[in-house]
C-alpha cells in the first residue's frame, strides 16, 4: 500500500513537471464581469468583445484552444471575489479577466494574483495598483484611472480656457478623476463640486455653474449619472457659453443612444475611437458591428485588445504557459495590432499610449457617434503618475 | 448668493417637490386609507415612464404618450390591488413589505423583458431650451411645464378631496376605516379607486420627469424613499401634509446641496469641507425627518 502511494505520488510529480515544459493542449480563461442590472451594458461589451477576438482567431488564442468560463459579478464585490475564488480554486483557469469596476476588482484579485495566475484587465486599472501596490501578475490593457482626466486638463490647458468648473460624484474615483484633471490644467478651477453617487437631478448644482460663468465644465460623472446631467446640462441653455467636456466613456455611444440629438458636438477624451485610422480598428468596428448589431464602445475596444494581447503572449511563449517567468516576459514586451495603434506596457504594467480629443457627430446612417475631433493625440505615448512607486523595474 | 440664483434654486426646489408631491399624495392615501405599506409604488412610478415612452414612439407624440400612459397605467395599479394587494389587507406590515419588495423585483424584469433596461424620452423640441423669466434669469421650459402641470394637480386633488362626495368617503375613509365601512361607504370599491389615482399620478411624475432623468428600470426604488421621508413628515393619510412635507423635502435638499458646501468653505479648512459638505447636505432630508419625528412623532398633519 505505501509503495503504491509513494509511486503514486512519483508519477503525480512527474506528470506536474513534464505539464511543467510542456505546451497545452487548452487555454482556460475565466471571465468576471458585471452582466446583469443597470450597469450590466459595460460588461456585456467587454465579454462580447473578447468573445469577437476569440472566434475571429478560430476558437483560439497564440494557436491554443480556449474554454472560456463567464460569471457575473451582479455589481457586489462579494460576488465577485467569490467567483474569481471558485474559477482559480476549482475551474484552475489559466488567466483571469473581465471587471468592468475597480472596487469589485480589487475585491476578486488576491484570488487569482496570489494563487499565480495572470489577471489582465479589460477595464478597472486602480492608481494603487499603477503605484506602491504593482504586481507581477497583473496588467491593465485599459488605461490608468486618472488618464482620461488628465488628457481633458491637457486638452483644456492647450485649448486656453481660462477657468474651469469640475464636478464628479463623491467617492473615491470621483476625487482621483478631478485631481486628475487639474494635474494637468493650468488655468483657474473655479469650483469643485462632490455631488451624491447615484444623482439623478442636477437642477440645482447647474444653477451654481450658471453663476459662475465658467469656461469650461467638466464632469466625471459614469453611467445613468452623465446621461441625466448632459440632458440637463443642454436643457438649461449652459452649452451655448461654456464648453462641456467629459472623459470618453461618459460620451460613448451607449450614452448618446439615451441621450439623444443634444449630445451633438459634445467633445470627450478617449485612448480609442470608431474611425481611429488602422487596420486592427477597421477589421475589430466593421466585425463587431456584424456580429453584434450595434457600434462597440470603449469598453468594446479594450476587451478585445485584451484578448488579442493574451494571444499574442501565448503564441510568443509557444503554449508554454505554465512558465509564469516566460509569460510574464511574454506580456511586458507584448507586440500586437492594438485597436488603439501604438501600444507598449510601462514597467508597472500599465500602458503608454496616445490620448485623444474626440467629438459627437452624426454618420451617415444618421446615428450618433463618438469620431476623432483631431488625428493629432493630446497627449502622445502617456503613462501614469505612479510608475515611479511602483517597485518591479 | 445672489437674488437671480435664490430665485432659480427656489424654482427648482419648487419643481422637486411638485414631483414627490404627485407620488407622495398616491402613496400616503394608500397607507392611510388602507393601512398597507405599498414598497411597489415606486414601479408604478416605472411603468408610468416606460409606457409614456413607448406610446411617444408609437405615436411620434410626447404628449399622446403621456396622456395615454396616464390611464393605462392607472388600469394596471387597479389590476394589481383587484388581483395581489387585497389579499394583503389583513396581513401585517411585515408581509406587506415582503410581497410588494417581491412585486418591485418581478416588475422590474418583467419591464425589463419587455422593453430593455432603458427607453429614450425626449421632451418636445419647442421645450428643449431655456427661457429668460427676469433679465438674468434663465429657467430650462420644460421645467417651467412641469412647476405648472405639478401645481394644477395639487389644486385638483385638493378640490377633489375636499369638495366631492367621493373625497369625503376618503377622508372618511383615512380617518376611521370601520366608522365608514359601518357609514355604508363600499371600502372595497373605494381602494380600488383610490390606489388607480395614486397610479395616475405616479405616471404622471414618472412620465413627466422621464426626458429630465432616465428611464431606466430600477428608477422607482431611489424616489420611494423620498415619497416615504415626505408622508413620513407631513402625516400618513394627509394629503395637505404630504404636498406641505414635499415642498419641505424639495426645498431643504435644493438648497442643503447648495448652500451646505458653501457654508463649510467659510468655517472649515478646505480638505475637511470638500468632504464633508456634500455629505451633510446629502443626508439634510433625514435629518428634518429625524427632527419631525422628534418634535411630532404623528408627522406635521397627522389625521389620526
Amino acid at each position: 500500500m505505501k509503495s503504491f502511494r509513494l509511486a503514486f505520488l512519483l508519477a503525480a510529480t512527474l506528470t506536474a513537471a513534464s505539464a511543467f515544459a510542456q505546451p497545452v493542449s487548452k487555454v482556460k480563461i475565466g471571465l468576471v464581469s458585471t452582466l446583469s442590472g443597470p450597469n450590466g451594458a459595460i460588461g456585456e461589451e467587454i465579454r462580447d468583445a473578447f468573445n469577437l477576438a476569440v472566434q475571429l482567431n478560430g476558437g483560439s488564442l497564440g494557436g491554443v484552444p480556449v474554454e472560456m468560463v463567464i460569471g457575473d459579478d451582479q455589481f457586489n464585490p462579494q460576488v465577485g471575489k467569490q467567483l474569481f475564488e471558485r474559477m482559480v480554486k476549482r475551474d484552475k483557469v489559466d488567466f483571469m479577466t473581465g471587471v468592468v469596476f475597480s472596487n469589485i476588482m480589487l475585491a476578486g484579485l488576491p484570488e487569482a494574483v496570489n494563487e499565480k495566475v495572470f489577471y489582465i484587465s479589460p477595464n478597472a486599472a486602480p492608481s494603487p495598483l499603477a503605484g506602491k501596490d504593482c504586481n507581477p501578475f497583473f496588467f491593465a490593457a485599459s488605461w490608468p484611472n486618472d488618464a482620461y482626466h488628465e488628457a481633458a486638463g491637457q486638452h483644456a490647458t492647450t485649448r486656453g480656457f481660462k477657468s474651469a468648473y469640475l464636478m464628479a460624484p463623491n467617492y473615491q474615483a470621483g476625487k482621483d478623476s478631478l485631481a486628475g484633471f487639474k494635474r494637468f490644467y493650468k488655468g483657474k478651477v473655479v469650483d469643485e463640486v462632490y455631488t451624491k453617487l447615484g444623482q439623478l437631478d442636477y437642477s440645482a448644482e447647474l444653477a451654481q455653474v450658471r453663476a459662475a460663468k465658467p469656461e469650461v465644465m467638466y464632469a466625471f460623472l459614469p453611467g445613468g449619472m452623465g446621461v441625466n446631467f448632459i440632458k440637463q446640462f443642454v436643457a438649461a441653455g449652459l452649452n451655448k457659453d461654456i464648453r462641456l467636456v467629459l472623459p470618453g466613456f461618459g460620451a460613448d455611444q451607449d450614452v448618446s443612444r439615451g441621450v439623444g440629438d443634444v449630445m451633438l458636438g459634445i467633445q470627450d477624451t478617449a485612448h480609442w475611437a470608431l474611425d481611429l485610422n488602422n487596420p486592427a480598428n477597421k477589421k475589430f468596428v466593421t466585425e463587431f458591428e456584424k456580429a453584434y448589431k450595434r457600434l462597440p464602445t470603449v469598453y468594446a475596444a479594450q476587451g478585445y485588445d485584451t484578448a488579442l494581447i493574451l494571444d499574442s503572449a501565448i503564441r510568443s511563449v509557444k503554449g508554454n504557459i505554465n512558465d509564469k517567468d516566460a509569460m510574464r516576459k511574454a506580456f511586458r514586451e507584448v507586440k500586437f495590432d492594438s485597436v488603439r495603434g501604438a501600444f507598449k506596457f510601462n514597467t508597472n504594467h500599465y500602458p503608454v499610449q496616445n490620448y485623444y480629443l474626440r467629438e459627437v457627430k452624426k454618420d451617415s446612417q444618421g446615428r450618433l457617434v463618438n469620431l476623432l475631433a483631431s488625428t493629432q493625440p493630446v497627449m502622445a505615448n502617456h503613462g501614469d503618475a505612479y510608475v515611479q512607486e511602483c517597485s518591479m523595474r | 448668493m445672489t437674488w437671480i440664483l435664490f430665485l432659480e434654486q427656489a424654482l427648482n426646489g419648487l419643481q422637486f417637490g411638485l414631483m414627490l408631491f404627485l407620488l407622495a399624495s398616491g402613496l400616503t392615501l394608500v397607507f392611510g386609507i388602507m393601512d398597507m405599506i405599498n414598497l411597489a409604488h415606486g414601479a408604478l412610478y416605472m411603468v408610468g415612464a416606460f409606457l409614456a415612452a413607448w406610446l411617444a414612439q408609437l405615436t411620434q407624440s410626447f404628449v399622446l404618450g403621456v396622456l395615454l400612459a396616464i390611464p393605462l397605467t392607472a388600469v394596471f395599479g387597479m389590476v394589481m390591488e383587484s388581483t395581489l394587494l387585497r389579499t394583503l389587507y389583513a396581513r401585517d406590515h411585515m408581509s406587506q413589505v415582503l410581497a410588494t419588495f417581491a412585486l418591485i423585483l418581478i416588475i422590474n424584469e418583467a419591464v425589463r423583458m419587455i422593453w430593455g433596461t432603458d427607453m429614450p424620452l425626449a421632451a418636445p423640441a419647442a421645450l428643449s431650451g431655456p427661457v429668460e423669466l427676469l433679465p438674468g434669469l434663465f429657467y430650462p421650459s420644460y421645467r417651467l411645464v412641469i412647476i405648472g402641470v405639478g401645481l394644477v394637480l395639487a389644486g385638483l386633488l385638493y378640490l377633489a378631496v375636499t369638495r366631492t362626495r367621493v373625497g369625503a368617503w376618503v377622508r372618511a375613509g383615512a380617518s376611521n376605516r370601520e366608522m365608514a365601512m359601518a357609514m355604508g361607504i363600499n371600502i372595497q370599491w373605494l381602494f380600488t379607486l383610490v390606489f388607480g389615482l395614486g397610479a395616475a399620478l405616479c405616471a404622471v411624475a414618472g412620465a413627466l420627469l422621464g426626458p429630465l432623468l432616465a428611464v431606466q428600470v430600477g428608477m422607482g426604488e431611489s424616489v420611494l424613499i423620498l415619497a416615504f421621508v415626505v408622508i413620513v413628515i407631513g402625516g400618513i393619510g394627509s394629503i395637505w401634509g404630504a404636498f406641505v412635507g414635499s415642498l419641505l423635502v424639495g426645498f431643504v435638499d435644493t438648497f442643503g446641496r447648495t448652500l451646505m458646501p458653501a457654508l463649510f468653505r467659510e468655517i472649515f479648512p478646505p480638505q475637511v469641507a470638500s468632504a464633508a459638505g456634500p455629505a451633510v447636505a446629502s443626508i439634510l432630508v433625514y435629518l428634518l425627518m429625524a427632527v419631525v419625528l422628534f418634535l411630532r412623532p404623528q408627522g406635521l398633519f397627522a389625521r389620526r
